[in-house]
């Protein structure tokens, strides 16, 4: 670390350093490029976990979230940021990290920081006429009164870029898609779009030639109402980001707050965390499963997964009180114990689950038609994965070990035995079959997980009002999707400054692109499938 | 075994002669009630078929399915046809008015006249022509014209892809039904289906001898190929309601895609009801060579029981298909034809004449 730091002086000399559990860097916004480049270039930093816009009242700027993943996870918080809150600018770090694309659209749509040089600086939530920028500490929330008017596509696809040119900065706009090109509108109401997402499809015969997705239509500023939340109440919001990985999500706030307060969780409750946390990754893959297949035309399929998560949805409506959102984490521990049943339940469930499977095994992962579909398409490299910053089941898919539970073990990960499930080919049927072997894992780590629950308390005591000391927060779980992280900086209220999640399904929409173009338009829907993506995740 | 010529003669017999009507009227009243009998068989079919294909899926993919109107929900799809009859048909703007409304009548009109020329039972035979199967093959691709059409007058980017798709799903897949019929006409030497019925007395084609081994073959083949003709998974593509949403009926409402409900349910039915006539012996009941108490009490069994009885297993066939495969793709779904189903159909066209010659 320290010829790094050396490194990053001869760089940048009014570098600051401050050495937490986690190098971070605070670097003038002039060599922010220089240093990016190094760390991306030299000291391999290649997955960009998340890039955070930050309004600290005086300044406007980005946090850089990188890790290595060639160098045992090393992490380094990069900082940067800008006084001039009129005309922000930034130079982009896109072309280093592809994720960062899509990250640099968000903070423009939220904070107007503009990224010179980024490809296609355009908003990514709202519409191109909304007035303002919702996330800043300034914004004036009358600003944008209900209007009823439609803005049309075309005019939401004039990309504008900044560019940074001998002559200075350059302003230049151009269309998206051609006007001979052909377009497809797939969503926002589609029956395979899995939730309301946008895709404009160009495409050529039946081949996929571009796509572009629009987000935003089910945004309901979540990381803006966190702001006047306090933190019980964000918890709230959680379960409705990735709704089918509710529990990991508040799972992951749950463990971002007790670290903070420095709270020591009863491992009764840990361990009822890792089975909720586990189960719902079963129930979300079952549907993920069921998802795919019924967009192959294996309607039956889907039923199938369907009545088993069924299951899954029983349990948690004993002991939680809900189904989808069971709202049963707290911070400190679980609302309630356990249900009597709720071991008895989850016993009878591994058996019944293996054989069903196997059922899913004959059903559909060998039949040749499903085999011909899935089989040489839709690859997407290892280097890819990490640079779009593809995670879960579908970086894994691809070779990358990035599974949070074995990388930073929280809850009772480190006290059972299991192994991330693993493919190299990163094909579509990788994807596929990833997925079902994480099922079959995760019945292995329930086994151990009930087994090993102990008795003692289910929640830990804690302050009436919680408040947080002064300072900067990360964690990060692994959802069903992904790297799922929470980002808390808090000056001391019984509210955050600022809270920013770390959505992995952005990243495996920004992916689609990439690995879909020149395929069939029928695979652009399994492609997807197989990516599986939630959107409300998406549009926090 | 009890001959519908029976009835048909003694209603001839009725208006001819005891009511005294001439020649011309009789023929007239004759054709409405023919019309008329085949239209209402039609469309009651059609709505068993729909009650049928609801319940079995929902066995599939273990649930009760409809269980509300009426006792175990047969008068469920009766309830269906009433709303879908009330519907109001929605017009498109910037479409081809004209087109969008004639298409859906190509595609029932075609799935009519088809259904038309099936022999049903002994003696229950609207009419039969001396080119059966050259007319059931020429009125069956009637269809296409009207999807294209559907297609490309909806002025909607999907179902123009649903048109396209379909367009070369059906002229490939005719091909390979064609052959596979042809096969057997070669076994019978005749177009005309009373013939193809009736040279089956003593066993069925797929149980002929030696003939018995390219007629099984052609019998899968004409299954496969029918049943991509009907547009049903895993052949769905036109309407793949993943990518396409309905495919080439996405803009159609009301009763004019009731037609193409209706339609695609019978023409399942007709493809089962060629393939019963042509390969599993039609109305013909089993007859098994030398055991005469057998086939004596197979007699018994009305020739209606039997065409429907095997007409039946092969609807089942298809549902169980329909039900279990996941979707082809377009480039999947070509190659298939072009350098699987039509090599073999061509050889085992060759064979059976090999067959026919040596045996």
């Amino acid at each position: 670390m320290d010829n790094i730091k050396e490194k990053i002086l001869s760089l940048a000399s009014d570098a600051t350093f401050d050495e937490g559990s986690l190098l971070t860097v605070t670097v003038p916004s002039a060599q922010l490029r220089a240093v990016a480049e190094y760390l991306r270039k030299e000291e391999q930093f290649d997955y960009l976990q998340d890039l955070i816009g930050m309004d600290w009242g005086e300044s406007l700027g980005v946090i850089y979230r990188l890790f290595s993943t060639a160098k045992n996870q090393q992490a380094i918080l990069l900082k940067t940021s800008t006084s001039d809150r009129e005309n922000p600018e930034l130079f982009t770090v896109s072309d280093l990290w592809e994720s960062a694309n899509l990250y640099e659209r968000e903070v423009y749509d939220f904070f107007g920081i503009k990224f010179i040089n980024h490809p296609g600086m355009r908003r990514l939530f709202l519409r191109g006429n909304w007035e303002g920028f919702p996330l800043r500490k300034d914004y004036d929330m009358s600003s944008n009164p209900l209007t009823m008017e439609n803005q049309s596509i075309e005019e939401m696809e004039t990309v504008t870029t900044l560019n940074m040119s001998n002559e200075g900065l350059v302003n230049s706009s151009f269309q998206l898609f051609g006007e001979k090109e052909y377009i497809v509108n797939m969503g926002p109401q589609h029956p395979a779009t899995h939730g309301v997402l946008h895709l404009r499809v160009s495409l050529e015969g039946e081949t996929v030639n571009k796509i572009d997705p629009h987000f935003g239509y089910i945004h309901r500023g979540i990381e803006k109402m966190c702001e006047a939340y306090t933190y019980p109440q964000m918890l709230h919001l959680a379960d409705r980001l990735d709704y089918l990985s509710g529990t990991m999500n508040r799972h992951a706030i749950c463990l971002c707050v007790e670290k903070a307060l420095q709270l020591e969780v009863p491992e009764r409750a840990q361990y009822v965390r890792t089975i909720l946390d586990e189960l719902t990754r079963i129930a979300s893959h079952l549907l993920g499963w069921g998802c795919m297949c019924m967009d192959m035309g294996s309607i039956t399929a889907f039923v199938y997964g369907m009545r088993d998560r069924e299951k899954i949805m029983d349990i948690f409506e004993e002991s939680g009180g809900g189904r989808l959102m069971c709202n049963y984490s707290v911070i400190g521990g679980l609302s309630k114990d356990i249900h009597p049943n709720f071991l008895k339940r989850v016993r009878e469930f591994i058996p019944y689950m293996r054989k069903m499977l196997k059922e899913y095994h004959i059903l559909f992962t060998e039949n040749p038609i499903a085999r011909g579909r899935m089989r040489d398409i839709g690859f997407l490299t290892k280097e890819q994965a990490i640079a779009y910053g593809v995670t879960g089941p579908s970086g894994r898919a691809s070779g990358w070990m990035n599974d949070v539970r074995k990388l930073e073990p929280y809850a009772a990960y480190d006290k059972i035995k299991f192994e991330p499930m693993m493919r190299t080919e990163g094909g579509t049927f990788e994807r596929y079959i990833v997925r079902l072997d994480e099922v079959e894992e995760s019945l292995r780590m329930l086994e151990q997980l009930v087994d090993g629950i102990p008795e003692g308390d289910f929640c830990a005591k804690t302050k009436a009002i919680i408040k947080l000391p002064e300072g900067e927060y990360f964690q990060r779980v692994e959802n069903a999707r992904g790297d799922f992280g929470v980002y808390i900086s808090s000056k001391g209220d019984k509210n955050p400054y600022r809270v920013k999640f770390r959505s992995p399904c952005m990243t495996l929409v920004s992916a689609l692109s990439p690995i879909t173009c020149g395929e069939k338009i029928a695979d652009l829907v399994m492609i997807g499938a197989s990516l599986d993506y939630v959107i409300p995740c998406i549009d926090r | 075994m009890f001959d519908f010529k029976v009835v048909t003669s003694w209603i001839d017999d009725l208006l001819r002669v005891q009511a005294g009507i001439p020649e011309f009227w009789t023929l007239a009243i004759e054709f409405v009630l023919v019309g008329v009998a085949i239209l209402a068989a039609y469309a009651v079919l059609a709505l068993v078929l729909i009650y049928v294909e609801r319940k079995v899926c929902a066995f599939f993919q273990c649930r009760i399915g409809p269980n509300r109107v009426g006792k175990w929900g047969w008068l469920q799809t009766v309830a269906d046809m009433i709303k879908i009859l009330l519907k109001e048909i929605i017009h498109i703007n910037k479409s081809d008015k004209f087109l969008f409304l004639v298409a859906p009548f190509f595609v029932i009109m075609g799935s009519i006249l088809a259904f038309a020329a099936i022999p049903f039972g002994k003696g229950l035979h609207a009419i039969d022509f001396n080119i059966g199967i050259f007319y059931l093959l020429a009125v069956s691709s009637l269809g296409i014209i009207g999807i294209l059409l559907a297609g490309w007058s909806s002025n909607n980017k999907y179902t123009l892809i649903g048109a396209m798709r379909s367009g070369a799903q059906l002229v490939s897949y005719e091909l390979s039904a064609a052959l596979a019929l042809l096969t057997v006409v070669a076994l019978s030497g005749s177009m005309q289906l009373s013939v193809i019925v009736e040279k089956q007395a003593t066993v069925w084609n797929v149980f002929h001898g030696f003939a018995a081994i390219p007629a099984c073959i052609a019998f899968v083949i004409y299954l496969i190929a029918g049943h991509a003709e009907t547009n049903r998974g895993p052949f769905d593509l036109p309407e793949a309601e993943s990518e396409l949403t309905a495919g080439y009926h996405t803009e159609y409402s009301g009763i004019t895609f009731g037609f193409y409900y209706l339609a695609e349910y019978m023409n399942m039915f007709i493809v089962a009801a060629i393939a019963t006539t042509v390969f599993l012996g039609g109305w013909m009941p089993l007859h098994i060579p030398g055991w005469e108490a057998f086939n004596h009490v197979m007699d018994y069994i009305p020739s209606v029981v039997w065409f429907f009885g095997k007409a039946a297993m092969c609807v089942f066939f298809a549902l169980w298909v329909r039900w279990t495969f996941p979707r082809l793709r377009i480039d999947q779904l070509l190659k298939f034809e072009w350098k699987i189903l039509m090599p073999i159909s061509l050889v085992n066209l060759l064979l059976m004449a090999f067959c026919i010659i040596l045996f």
